[in-house]
């Protein structure tokens, strides 16, 4: 459901005027961008349109230039940073996976939120089962078939996907951005990224979901911003346009810069 | 993905739990290289390795680098390497030499200045490499000029007497056997557990596989890169100066050149008990073992009445012949051929 009166809504995250420039190259440029709650939103754009830069800044990895703003339902965070961001519960499964391969499973899935025991040291046990549970309730694996000591070198993509995926799902996060979730997969892998990142919206969660495939985009997302060159070139609610008009409009963009005439 | 095929039979290897030989197999294979070279000390010179006396010459001198090695495990795994250590070794018993016998303060403030010394060193080294992103390698190599060019200027290249009349509670903490055990070792069994726990037990030690593993996915998750590799460093630091101390009141006397022949027995224990050079995998049971065959080496291939011209060549053959074992075995297990192309 589109929220309709997003007036009266305060959004899970918000960018301000957000830009961020790398040396001379300005990445992305006084973007405006928010999520409200329960809602998916689209993000299209062509290769180096500033998609990740945005994401990343979203995440915490980046920090926008000074005079960008970033908001955590409605109260502005200053000391933006990743693991600030996992706090206020922000997930976000990378395009490139962000995993570490020579370690096992178990611990990639709680990279940089390891459980801790009573007395402060690693529960490794906890984590070994929490990873075992997840992995065959959450992925599908057949609980004989990955084992939490595995090393992740040895899985094949759509099973690090997985990991990664259950990962974000794992910590109940009130927003997940998905990068390219569905890159290098095979179909009934993305199938079911696909149902996942639908079944986020039923939890009443809040989802961020980044793809060249707007044919993976339009049927689950609410609310779309096209990005051009830095710049949000358009804003819209799934109900002002058809797929048809998106697309025209997406050709339009990528040729001159302009969403419409 | 990857479904059995037969529910009832053991699918292809991916289906099943990695095997102990897989989880644990370089400290098997390091345990095996000691237990193998044991057996041939004891069947080439009988009357000394079935006699005590040799054992506890080892368990008094293996721990005074090894416990280096314990902290140098870390820094190895993040993917770093420290070579000052032997200079931080010096710097910081110059500075409890120079508080107890210069400034005539209690030994007690004499420990508190070395290991602040030798955490400074540590940190120092650990933010030219993590903040300023310098290569280890080299920057190292300059550290370690540096600090024992302060040292030897502080002490103006002169030595200082140890003696267990002058500092009772050193030669009790770091010389007097322990109800007849050397105290070395206790000292190296206790630093290991502890090494043990953070590196297994903790967040810090989580993060320093992470961080070794793949830096930029670390980051992405969140994980300080900068602030667990300046702890690691810092780590080498403070276990140097208990070297350095162990080492200096195990000889009596503070020379100003402690630690020089460290270096590269402390970094051998480090590689040969299966630590990877390439960071993110690494073992302190490795390390805590590999120690102690390297020691036993030294004093073996003496005690067996062979020429101790032949020590480094044993040293050599022991240590070249376990790494290129290791080494593949480790690529067996992954599935890549020999050569690892």
């Amino acid at each position: 459901m589109v929220p309709i009166n997003a007036i009266n809504t305060v959004p899970v995250i918000e960018l301000k005027n957000a830009s961020k420039t790398f040396g001379e190259v300005r990445a992305i440029s006084g973007v405006n961008f928010k999520v409200n709650p329960g809602e998916i939103v689209g993000l299209l754009g062509d290769n180096g349109a500033g998609k990740s830069t945005m994401v990343k800044t979203i995440m915490g990895f980046h920090q926008p230039d000074p005079g960008g703003e970033v908001y955590f339902k409605g109260s502005k965070i200053h000391d933006w940073s990743v693991a600030r961001a996992r706090g206020l519960g922000i997930e976000t499964v990378y395009q490139e996976r962000a995993l570490c391969e020579k370690q096992p499973i178990w611990r990639n899935m709680f990279m940089g939120r390891e459980l801790r025991n009573s007395y402060g040291l690693l529960d490794v046990a906890g984590m070994r089962a929490e990873a075992s549970r997840l992995m065959s309730e959450h992925m599908g694996f057949t609980s004989a078939a990955v084992h939490p000591d595995n090393m992740v070198a040895t899985m094949s993509g759509g099973e690090k996907q997985g990991v990664a995926i259950t990962r974000a799902l794992y910590f109940e996060a009130e927003l997940v951005v998905l990068d390219e979730p569905t890159m290098g997969l095979s179909l009934s892998e993305t199938k079911k990224t696909l149902e996942f990142i639908s079944n986020i919206k039923k939890a009443g969660r809040s989802a961020i979901f980044i793809d060249h495939n707007i044919f993976h985009v339009y049927p689950i997302v609410d609310r779309l911003y096209v990005l051009d060159r830095g710049k949000i070139a358009g804003v819209y609610s799934k109900d002002e346009i058809t797929m048809d008009e998106l697309i025209e409009r997406l050709y339009r963009v990528a040729r001159s810069g302009k969403l419409e005439e | 993905m990857a479904a059995p095929k037969n529910v009832n039979a053991p699918a292809g290897n991916r289906v099943s739990a990695p095997s102990a030989m897989r989880r644990y197999g370089s400290q098997l294979g390091i345990i095996g290289v000691g237990l193998a070279m044991w057996l041939v000390f004891i069947v080439a010179a009988p009357a000394v390795f079935t006699d005590i006396d040799i054992y506890l010459a080892f368990a008094q001198t293996s721990p005074q680098f090894g416990i280096i090695a314990l902290a140098l495990t870390f820094v190895v795994i993040t993917g770093e390497i420290d070579l000052s250590f032997p200079s931080i070794m010096a710097l910081g018993t110059a500075i409890f030499a120079i508080t107890t016998s210069q400034f005539g303060l209690p030994w007690y403030v004499g420990l508190v200045g070395a290991f602040a010394t030798g955490a400074a060193c540590g940190l120092f080294n650990g933010f030219l490499v993590a903040k300023l992103n310098i290569p280890s390698l080299v920057i190292t190599i300059g550290t370690s000029f540096l600090f024992r060019g302060a040292e030897l200027v502080l002490m103006n290249g002169t030595g200082v007497p140890l003696t267990a009349e002058e500092y009772p509670e050193m030669h009790a903490i770091f010389r007097e056997p322990l109800y007849g055990f050397p105290i070395q070792s206790f000292w190296m069994l206790i630093l290991g557990i502890i090494a043990w726990t953070l590196l297994n037990r903790t967040r810090f030690g989580a993060h320093v596989f992470l961080v070794g593993d793949n830096p930029t996915s670390a980051r992405l998750m969140g994980v300080n890169v900068v602030s667990v590799k300046m702890r690691a460093f810092t780590l080498v630091g403070l276990f140097a100066v208990f070297s350095g101390l162990m080492t200096s009141i195990y000889g009596y006397y503070f020379w100003p050149t402690t630690g020089e022949g460290f270096l590269l027995n402390t970094i051998a224990s480090v590689f040969l008990g299966g630590t990877s050079v390439f960071g993110g995998t690494g073992s302190m049971v490795g390390t805590f073992v590999a120690t102690y065959i390297i020691g036993a080496i030294n004093a073996g291939v003496v005690s067996a009445g062979i020429s101790a011209f032949y020590t480094q060549l044993v040293f050599g053959l022991v240590i070249v012949v376990s790494v290129v074992l290791q080494t593949i075995i480790e690529r067996r297990v992954r599935g890549q051929s020999i050569t690892g192309r």
